[in-house]
């Protein structure tokens, strides 16, 4: 659906892109993941056709888009960062101001996009009396009212209390059940909530570009295992942990009078049985036993160690 | 076209503010009025060229610097719309905003008509000039607002221009007689012409022409601001 290749942007003498190519699939939600200042709000700028890029090509539903942005723009519906809408025009009058300039005719439209984004009720109200929560909707209303097959949304929960937080993002997911989406963001349990597939960017370079679940296994392989217990002797644990094959590390993090333990293995088997086992002829009495996820967040700061500019 | 109706749409709820300011405006045309008890406009018209120079790109100030300034431009500039027709619906927008502020005068006229018989020539000629003037004016009060965030950078670099462009036609009586054509240039007689009631080609395509102009170079500015 869309095709970015070796594009570089320039910002005087600033390089804010470098030669980054990558391709956007139809009906996918695509997360732009990266620090701040890497590159992803200039780089979606381009895919809207507000900034021209200094080299390389852009390919968005085939159409170029030095060629031919009108057409480009047609296609796509975009949400900038903090939602800048004109504060004092009427919600309504802005969304009427927004389709008639897209050509809209049917007056209904608005009120779809009313019940979409949970709007209804503020229609009457100036724009600068809006929350943030709901200017970000309205925000979303605008990008969508004429129906685009693409939408990019830059940092679109940015702001936002956890209600609004999770709201937007079902609504997200729910719009990317139809749509091609690509969000930026440097918001890590975004992405892992959202996104099919993930590009994470750095200093304006692709660092990663693949699908969600293959990025969250390709860490470091390691597993880690938490238990909380009481009412046992230390140093035993510990001695029987460690001689358990595949363990690399046992720590022990207490918490107020509960024992915690923390185990990492070298993800070749799953410990957990054998770590009852261990437990269960024993005195210790166990609280809790959780195997942590290999994260996002540490491939995120493996692949971008040093790339905050603020 | 449609579009740029649409474009220029929005301005009228922006202008609430500039509403405050035309009352002030008004004020002051209708300070002059009763003073000259003349059966004829000529000296309100004779002072317009400095007024709208003095007071357009007040108006205009906001148009560009403030969409860029809030970022309002970044959704203006992603809607399938062309630059050119974003310039033109601003620029029509301001240029009702000018006829807006002439209404009121057209009680003086109606009083110099009740009181005496006035030629229509120069009136028609006044107004016409006037409406071309103005669109001249807002057309450089424009450029000047796509130049910066700043509103105030941009209302004085317009008055820069406006003023630099009226004050020609004083400036020529210094000048040797080679150089009297750069009173071409000048805002002040193109528009006396007109007021007299000659309606001549050449003064109404110097107007066009500084319309045009202005516009072209915003566009460019626009776009290459990309």
């Amino acid at each position: 659906m869309i095709n970015v290749e070796n594009i570089t942007k320039y910002y005087g003498d600033f390089r804010a892109v470098n030669d980054i190519s990558f391709a956007i699939r139809d009906g996918e939600i695509t997360g732009l993941l990266g620090p701040n200042g890497a590159g992803k709000t200039t780089t979606l700028r381009m895919l809207t056709c507000f900034l021209k890029q200094n080299e390389g090509v852009i390919t968005v539903g085939g159409v170029k888009t030095d060629e031919d942005p009108l057409k480009v723009k047609k296609m796509i519906g975009y949400l900038p960062e903090s939602a800048p809408i004109y504060p004092d025009m009427l919600v309504y009058d802005y969304l009427k101001y927004i389709s008639d300039l897209r050509g809209i005719e049917k007056l209904n439209r608005i009120e779809e996009m009313g019940e979409l984004c949970g709007i209804t009720d503020v229609m009457h109200k100036s724009v600068h009396e809006l929350s943030k929560g709901y200017k970000q909707r309205v925000g979303l209303a605008h990008a969508m009212i004429h129906d685009p097959e693409i939408l990019i949304l830059d940092e679109p929960t940015s702001g936002l209390d956890p209600n609004q937080i999770i709201e937007i993002r079902n609504l997200i997911k729910e719009l990317g059940k139809r749509k091609t989406v690509i969000l930026s963001t440097h918001i890590l349990p975004e992405v892992e909530a959202t996104c099919d597939r993930v590009i994470i960017i750095n200093r304006g370079s692709i660092v990663a570009d693949d699908r969600t679940e293959n990025l969250q296994v390709s860490g470091d392989q390691k597993s880690v295992i938490s238990l909380k217990l009481s009412g046992g002797d230390y140093s035993s644990l510990e001695e029987s942990l460690k001689g358990l094959s595949g363990i690399s590390g046992v720590e022990r993090q207490d918490e107020d009078n509960i024992t915690g333990v923390r185990i990492t293995g070298d993800g070749t088997r799953d410990l957990r049985p054998e770590i009852y086992g261990i437990i269960k002829n024993s005195d210790w009495v166990i609280y809790e036993m959780q195997q942590e996820q290999e994260s996002l967040e540490n491939i995120f700061r493996e692949l971008t160690v040093g790339g905050d500019y603020e | 076209m449609k579009k740029e109706l649409r474009a220029y749409f929005f301005s009228p709820v922006a202008y609430f503010v500039i509403a405050v300011f035309l009352l002030a405006t008004g004020a002051w045309f209708f300070k002059d009025f009763f003073y000259f008890k003349q059966a004829e406009m000529r000296n309100f018209f004779r002072t317009l060229p400095l007024l709208f120079t003095l007071v357009i790109p007040v108006i205009t100030m906001r148009l560009f610097a403030e969409e860029k300034q809030s970022g309002s431009i970044e959704i203006v500039l992603t809607m399938p719309v062309r630059t050119i027709d974003i310039i033109l619906g601003k620029f029509f927008a301001a240029l009702i905003f000018v006829a807006l502020m002439l209404v009121p005068t057209l009680v003086y006229l109606a009083t110099v008509i009740y009181v005496g018989s006035p030629d229509a020539g120069p009136v028609i000629g006044g107004y016409l000039g006037a409406l071309l003037l103005g669109g001249a004016i807002a057309s450089i009060g424009i450029f000047a607002s796509s130049l910066s965030k700043n509103p105030i950078v941009a209302v004085i670099t317009a008055w820069g221009i406006g003023i630099s462009l009226w004050i020609v036609d004083w400036l020529v009586i210094f000048l040797p007689s080679k150089l009297s054509f750069i009173q071409y240039i000048g805002t002040d007689y193109h528009f006396q012409n007109i007021s007299k009631g000659l309606i001549d080609s050449r003064d109404i395509i110097y107007f066009l022409s500084v319309m045009i102009l202005f516009m072209l170079i915003t566009v460019k500015i626009i776009d290459e601001r990309r």
